[in-house]
């Protein structure tokens, strides 16, 4: 009965994927110990998103998302503390265009190699741009992090919002997210993101039809950046520093275990991760010092039995019955 | 720019060919590994790592610097073996990802459980008594310790060689890379060659830390850093070439050690740039097949 009712419940939201996240993001922040976790967990969960959308859709497995993540969060810190840029929008926007671009220069490296050399390509061009991070000090802010990045009021037609209080930032996060994710709706939902589906289940055959596949790897390469990019951007903001490690290959690391936990390659998948990632981190870390061995054991779990993520094993389960 | 005599450039082409040689070492048998069992080994810089740390309890424990020389290899070699058959042995016949994720997941493992058992802060490991002084080759001076890495290297090379081209077991390797079904259909047991091969891969990736160890320290992060430098070798190179794998390797190693003399700051950026000058030139790298396992 109750398992009847749950399963009605996951197959409900994923026919209204869209009012589902509107309805449970909207009381989300009131459901966790902290109303920062909720915004980490919307703001990680959409970079996850933006990882989802490469590896989960198209079938190209990036071990460097760091990077765009990193872009987005430099250039909107950048912007904000060196460049003396007072409008939000403008330093979200120079973050957004930092990614685009990078993700547009790298993918195209990248996507000159096909199959296993993609993720190592996209690991090496990541940890490059770490280590220009890390010396480009004056820029940067080297090993130190970029810090000192004002939080300005957001400029609304007619008026201005502070964003100082939690709840007023993660509720600005949460329309950039949800117009995030409507966008990704929209992607999947044309013909450009079936054809995306078609690359990941058989890519010969999707040539065969005709499609230009890497010019497609390569779009769905910049909006998977794009996304990420507005991950890191929002993060800029919301810690009003840059760590380095922000491009570090952990960074990378982190988004590939949150996807996967959640369920690559499904709608909702990178946001149940990102919350079950950053919930267990935050409860085990007050247990446990080396946490992280007990994530990638679970990790590596995952990946043997579970290879469908939480996400994934419960809506498929759902379907069933 | 700094005063360039020409000693102190050999010198750094020296200490380049000891890097390149650990790279080499590693690069090898990452390239092996996947060449057979079409598996990026994520954690081989992990087992590196811990080629270097079971080294330094093996020396405390031993108290013999050539005891250890084989016992760690085959201490790390025997976790290999067991690695890819409890672990890496049940994604076979899965997405080529799998194996990558998992062996992920597990150097994130490695490296927590390390700073466990062997305590957060970096260690140091001395060169054994016997190579710690220098050697006058005549025009310049140079650690012994170093030419024995570089002898080490050469020689562990030369029986990987003659091992895959003059025994039976190594024809079958070579066969196993080229066409597995067939090999199988032969009625020979692959199970125990990719076994076999990846506990050789993992050893030798154990040696490498072992020799690397004294060098430049021993600290948890010290397997991620390298395994993205074998990545980049390996592309350079080509994935499956081991002859790829050995120029490649010394070629990042010359390249890493003479900027490391000129421009220390660009040391650790320019390594990426030549991948991808290569990648743009030459996009199946310097000696692999197009097409090979993509």
């Amino acid at each position: 009965m109750i398992q009847r009712a749950f399963g009605g419940l996951t197959a409900w939201v994923s026919a209204h994927p869209i009012v589902s996240f509107v309805v449970f993001f909207a009381i989300f922040p009131f459901l966790v110990p902290y109303e920062s976790l909720a915004t980490q967990v919307l703001i990680y969960g959409l970079f996850a998103l933006g990882f989802n959308l490469l590896y989960g859709y198209t079938g190209l497995l990036s071990f460097g998302h760091a990077a765009y993540y990193g872009l987005g969060a430099y250039a909107t810190g950048i912007a904000l503390a060196k460049l003396k840029v007072t409008s939000l929008w403008l330093a979200l926007g120079l973050g957004l265009a930092a990614a685009v671009v990078g993700g547009a220069l790298v993918g195209f490296l990248c996507l000159r190699r096909r199959g296993i050399y993609f993720a190592m390509l996209t690991l090496a061009f990541a940890q490059m741009l770490y280590f220009i991070a890390f010396h480009a000090a004056d820029l940067t802010g080297g090993d130190d992090g970029l810090r000192g990045i004002p939080l300005h009021p957001l400029g609304l037609p007619g008026t201005s919002l502070s964003l100082r209080h939690p709840l007023a930032f993660y509720f600005f996060a949460y329309v950039l997210v949800v117009l995030a994710v409507a966008g990704l709706k929209r992607i999947l939902d044309s013909p450009f993101g079936a054809v995306l589906q078609a690359i990941r289940e058989n890519s010969d055959r999707a040539v065969a039809c005709g499609y230009d596949i890497n010019r497609l790897k390569l779009l769905s390469f910049v909006f998977s950046a794009l996304f990420a990019g507005l991950a890191g951007a929002l993060d800029a903001l919301r810690l009003t520093v840059v760590p380095v490690e922000a491009l570090y290959w952990s960074t990378s690391g982190q988004v590939v275990i949150m996807t996967l936990l959640g369920g690559a390659g499904t709608f909702f998948g990178p946001f149940v991760g990102a919350a079950t990632y950053l919930v267990l981190a935050d409860r085990l870390s007050i247990f446990i010092e080396f946490w992280p061995l007990v994530i990638g054991v679970i990790f590596m779990a995952f990946v043997l039995f579970l290879p469908r993520g939480i996400w994934g094993t419960m809506t498929t389960r759902g379907v069933q019955r | 720019m700094p005063d360039v005599s020409l000693i102190a450039l050999t010198a750094q082409a020296f200490t380049g060919l000891v890097l390149g040689g650990i790279l080499v070492l590693m690069a090898i048998g990452l390239s092996l590994i996947f060449g057979l069992m079409t598996v990026v080994n994520f954690a081989h810089g992990s087992f590196y790592m811990l080629g270097a740390y079971v080294a330094f309890s093996l020396l405390v424990l031993t108290k013999s610097f050539w005891a250890t020389l084989v016992l760690a290899p085959l201490v790390v070699g025997t976790l290999g073996f067991l690695v890819e058959r409890l672990l890496i042995r049940r994604l076979y016949g899965r997405s080529p990802d799998d194996p990558l994720l998992l062996t992920f997941g597990l150097s994130l493992a490695m490296v927590e459980g390390v700073k466990l058992v062997w305590g957060k802060v970096g260690l140091t490991v001395d060169p054994p008594r016997q190579l710690a002084a220098p050697v006058d080759l005549g025009f310049m001076t140079f650690p012994v310790y170093r030419l024995f890495v570089i002898a080490v290297t050469a020689v562990v090379l030369l029986a990987l060689w003659l091992f895959l081209e003059k025994t039976n077991v190594g024809l079958i390797i070579r066969a196993g890379s080229r066409d597995a079904l067939m090999v199988r259909a032969l009625g020979l047991d692959l199970n125990r060659i990719w076994l076999l091969v990846f506990g050789i891969g993992i050893g030798m990736a154990g040696l490498a830390g072992v020799l690397a160890g004294p060098m430049r320290g021993v600290y948890a992060e010290m397997g991620v850093e390298i395994i993205i430098e074998c990545f980049v070798v390996v592309v350079v190179g080509g994935m499956g070439s081991l002859a790829g794998a050995i120029i490649a390797g010394l070629l990042m190693g010359e390249i890493v050690s003479l900027t490391t003399f000129f421009a220390p700051k660009l040391a650790e950026i320019v390594v990426f740039v030549v991948m991808a000058v290569v990648l743009l030139v030459r996009p199946s790298g310097l000696f692999g097949e197009a097409g090979l396992a993509e």
